[in-house]
């Protein structure tokens, strides 16, 4: 078993660094704003077609509605989730994610871990699968799935997918009880930095925006905006008139639907949008994100014959 | 005789699906072993979170030959019905044979099949058995195509005899029967070869698994109860937990834990709903005070330091949970005590049904309903709306947005809080109920009333919008709200016309047109009746019996109709009620043929003097002494003194059918007699409908 770490970027790297022996492509972020590490398309696009995948990233991850000013011990606006999507699921996946907590230190001998029943189902990405939440000592340190299906079409062959939420799971490992008081960077550098130092500020700024001054007229606006450029991506002529070369814009068009599915997460954290509607705005995010998934599988990188 | 021994090891199984897949791989494998011709002397099948395991003993080694004979077509019939008969039988044209059957000449195919090893039937069994297991969810993995309930790993499959254990060669999905196994993941993970299941069971409790779910519960209930108990403290009781976490560990290890003094001030529902929901832990009650002190989590593991860390684990992430339910105490306690109000505003916010409104517009109506059902059950009308106006009041609060499960409890909380009437803290709990066949009947005169305008207002504004329960789909528990109705009557004794309150409640319901709201009520009261017959035949009474007294005018007075159905029913359990049925019955086809025939209803005017012998004399004096008593008895509703009243009827009737010839051939005798049986049914009639009843 792994030393204990000190901070939390050297859970961070021990977890790239293990899944990178693993033979993962470690990637880095999407660069937009996502509600969880899934949306990114590393995952959700290359869950679906034909063509093996592994890949193991960090996305930081946005939930309007869970701001707490930075005041709360566990709960964040804005937070880290570390992803890993491998297709077709191995065999041995449990064991190799086992491996991953051994990697940071969780002595399996000492702690209590357990695969409890969670299913996971996005309505927004019209995706689910079946798998467990993982426990350690009575606290769930990640989500194991194993996608049966995504954007509405059944997953061949299956992936396997872990997230782990990386702040839980680093107070939990390093004995911290307020995220704020994490240390970020290792404790003895010269600039020791904890979570608060970096994020205190900005989950105090995000929070009062989130609730009480993003403009609902305007992210209305752009809700609506994404959502039809999203379909107006997708309705293009397969063949490029100026390059003559048949390019399908899957990615575009979904970047447009993460857009829309962000937009519509702030909408309901200024609280706007009443239970009815609720379930309307995901069905149209979910129409997207399957037209998405259909584009998606006909492309080349979708498993589509070139 | 061999013994088969078959484990399915896969990654974890939800717990709650663990028994009945268990149950049914036993039932699965040994009803194809038997359809494929062998027979065994028993069979037990075990769950873990990893295994299904089933044993079956006494197996038979082989199926018998068999041999079996068809007749086909007659000689002579065209090539194509013989060519489809042999196809049929699987057998070739020239192994036919013709006989004389007596009836002219056939062929026959004579059908011999050889009989089986046990492993080819066993692996057979075994395939069909995987490949369509009934389990309520479940998924591929890989790039296979196979479905299991998790990815299945390893299967062991053995027969043993007296010459050892042999596997049985099997391949699904490139997994590949053995005799290996494995053990606990941590504590024992290497595998291990098992030639019987004596031999399995023993080596997986060596490897620290546990097999059987019952030893794994009541290891469970045994060292947690007395952990509490050397503590001076008592388990509070959840078998359903206790089954679930039976179903989470192989090898389950106890501990013992402190809830941190800043929570024992929480409500103990609170605490436990916390625990149970979120952490899975067992509440521990201090039994003088009442109030939950400790909780018991089980482990899957045995830890060097004695669970220390584990357990310092788990009181780290129910500190963090239960800080966060105190702090929705307190904030909640806050709004309470200043009277609820934003809560209350908050609800015109909330839509409870789109066409039905917010929850606002509801506790309106329901607030207007309460006063007219008041009176009918005792209650205060100015206090029951009051109650009526503040029950809903915590579904805004945060607890009940945390755990909606303690909605309505919390409502009791706060109420108390806010020094409202102990009546209408009381109707805060114990409005919704009851929820299920076996929740508790609330008789608190408020609560009643509150709880009856509720359901009434839900079952009316779903009618007026349309959306009746059909089939098996129910989304709005629309059957579980007119159980609650009719389970609240009966239990209070409520005698009241039901159609009444139905078109007060429909009343503050906006419908498609003028008539709808009547159609609507006559409607609802057909859904009671619905399911009131189904309440009652669970409670024993025959379908039929309900029909009886369905028909009888009232019947929207659903206590009366009960007390009717069984008086009645307690009637013909009797001897006499019994026979006066059949004379009931005698009577009813004699007059109902003569009245078709005849082309009259027979219906008045039986006169005594034309009565011929003592028999008719007595029937007439039977029915004289009767109507009185009948008619005074169900002026007071009191139908067993009716049936009494009824059963003397019964002796007079047989004598008279045994006696008296009813179709007399002087036409004035026979209209009198048609007429004098007419006045037994008419009596019988006005008890209950007994053309209804079988037999």
């Amino acid at each position: 078993m792994a030393e204990k770490p000190t901070c939390f970027q050297e859970i961070i790297l021990r977890l790239q660094a293990y899944w990178a022996a693993r033979g993962c492509a470690v990637l880095q972020p999407y660069d937009m704003e996502v509600g969880a590490g899934t949306f990114h398309p590393a995952t959700t696009l290359r869950s679906l077609g034909t063509r093996p995948w592994a890949a193991a990233y960090v996305q930081p991850s946005r939930r309007p509605t869970d701001g707490r000013y930075g005041d709360n011990p566990n709960r964040l606006q804005h937070y880290y989730q570390f992803q890993v999507l491998i297709k077709p699921s191995p065999p041995d996946l449990q064991d190799l994610y086992l491996g991953s907590l051994a990697a940071i230190g969780i002595d399996m001998g000492m702690h209590d871990i357990r695969f409890v029943e969670d299913d996971w189902e996005s309505p927004t990405l019209g995706a689910w699968g079946l798998g467990w939440e993982v426990w350690c000592d009575g606290m769930e340190v990640s989500q194991y799935t194993y996608f049966q299906q995504v954007g509405g079409h059944d997953c061949h062959p299956v992936s396997g997918e872990l997230t782990y939420g990386l702040e839980r799971l680093a107070m939990y490992v390093l004995g911290i009880d307020h995220v704020m008081d994490m240390p970020f960077n290792a404790p003895g550098s010269p600039q020791p930095l904890t979570y608060g130092d970096i994020f205190r500020q900005t989950e105090r700024e995000y929070s009062r925006w989130n609730f009480d001054i993003a403009d609902t007229d305007i992210l209305l606006r752009h809700f609506e905006e994404a959502e039809a450029e999203c379909t107006r991506i997708l309705q293009a002529p397969e063949v490029d008139p100026k390059t003559g070369r048949h390019i399908i814009m899957a990615h575009p068009a979904y970047d447009q639907c993460i857009k829309a599915s962000h937009l519509f997460n702030l909408l309901d954290a200024r609280g706007v949008i009443s239970v009815t509607e609720r379930q309307a705005y995901i069905g149209r995010v979910r129409a997207l994100a399957k037209l998405c998934a259909d584009a998606f599988v006909q492309t080349e990188a979708g498993g589509a014959a070139a | 005789m061999p013994d088969l021994l078959i484990e399915l090891f896969s990654e974890e199984i939800p717990a709650r699906m663990q028994a009945k897949a268990s149950e049914n791989l036993r039932k699965m494998v040994a009803d194809g072993l038997v359809e494929a011709g062998l027979t065994y002397a028993s069979a037990a099948s075990f769950a873990t979170p990893r295994r299904l395991a089933l044993t079956i003993d006494g197996l038979t080694a082989e199926s018998p030959d068999t041999r079996e004979e068809r007749r086909g077509p007659k000689v002579g019939a065209p090539d194509k019905a013989i060519d489809g008969f042999c196809r049929g039988a699987g057998v070739e044209r020239s192994a036919l044979e013709t006989r004389d059957t007596g009836k002219g000449e056939f062929y026959f195919a004579v059908i011999a099949r050889k009989g089986r090893k046990a492993p080819e039937i066993v692996a057979e069994t075994l395939d069909r058995t995987i490949r369509n297991f009934p389990w309520p969810k479940s998924m591929r993995w890989g790039d296979g195509t196979l479905r299991w309930v998790r990815p299945l790993q390893s299967i062991l499959c053995i027969l043993t005899d007296e010459a050892g254990a042999e596997v049985v060669p099997f391949e699904i999905e490139g997994v590949t029967a053995s005799n290996t196994t494995r053990g606990h993941r941590f504590m024992a993970p290497d595998a291990f070869s098992v030639a019987n299941f004596d031999d399995y069971e023993t080596k997986l409790k060596r490897a620290k698994v546990v097999l059987r779910a019952d030893e794994r519960a009541d290891a469970i209930w045994h060292d947690a109860t007395n952990r509490a108990f050397a503590a001076g403290l008592e388990l509070v009781e959840d078998p359903g937990l206790l089954a679930e976490v039976a179903g989470l560990v192989e090898w389950p290890v106890v501990l013992m834990g402190e809830i941190g003094a800043d929570f024992l001030g929480l409500p103990p529902e609170v605490l436990q709903t916390s625990m149970k929901e979120h952490q899975k832990f067992f509440s521990v009650r201090d039994p003088k005070s009442g109030r939950i002190v400790r909780f018991v989590t089980v482990a899957n593991i045995e830890a060097p330091d004695d669970g220390a860390t584990i357990l310092a684990g788990n009181q780290k992430v129910l500190a963090a949970r239960l800080s966060d339910a105190k702090f929705f105490w307190e904030n909640d306690l806050r709004v309470a005590g200043a009277g609820m109000t934003p809560w209350l505003d908050a609800l015109e916010n909330v839509t409870f049904e789109r066409r039905l409104g917010t929850q606002r517009d509801r506790i309106e109506r329901i607030a207007a309903l309460v006063r007219e059902i008041a009176p009918l059950v005792g209650a205060e009308p100015d206090l029951a709306e009051r109650a009526a106006r503040v029950v809903k009041a915590d579904l805004s609060s945060e607890m009940v947005y945390e755990f909606p499960e303690l909605q309505g409890l919390m409502g009791r909380y706060y109420s108390e809080a806010a020094g409202l009437p102990a009546e209408v803290a009381a109707a805060c709990q114990e409005h919704y109920s009851p929820l299920g066949p076996s929740d508790a009947v609330p008789s608190a005169a408020v609560s009643v009333a509150v709880a009856l305008a509720d359901k009434l207002d839900t079952l009316t504004g779903f009618w007026a919008i349309d959306e009746k329960p059909t089939g098996s789909k129910d989304p709005f528990a629309l059957r579980r709200a007119a159980l609650g109705v009719i389970r609240l009557i009966l239990a209070n004794g409520l005698e009241t016309g039901l159609a009444g309150h139905l078109r007060q409640a429909a009343g503050l319901h906006r419908w498609a047109d003028e008539q709808a709201p009547e159609q609507g009520v006559v409607d609802l009261v057909g859904f009671f009746h619905d399911r009131l017959k189904v309440h009652l035949r669970d409670e024993g009474v025959r379908y039929d019996v309900i029909d009886a007294c369905l028909a009888m005018p009232g019947s929207d007075d659903l206590a009366l109709l009960v007390k009717r159905a069984e008086a009645l029913a307690a009637f013909l359990k009797t001897d006499d009620g019994e026979n006066l049925l059949q004379g009931f019955k005698r009577a009813n086809n004699i007059l109902t043929q003569a009245e078709e025939k005849d082309g009259v209803e027979y219906s008045f005017g039986a006169d005594r003097k034309f009565a011929e012998g003592p028999e008719e004399i007595a029937l007439f004096d039977a029915l004289d002494a009767a109507d009185p008593r009948i008619a005074a008895a169900m002026q007071a509703e009191n139908f067993a003194a009716a049936m009494g009243a009824m059963a003397g009827l019964r002796a007079p009737t047989d004598a008279f059918f045994d006696a008296v010839q009813v179709n007399a051939d002087s036409g004035v005798v026979r209209r009198n007699r048609l007429n004098l049986l007419s006045r037994i049914r008419g009596l019988c009639l006005s008890v209950a409908d007994l053309t209804r009843i079988e037999g």
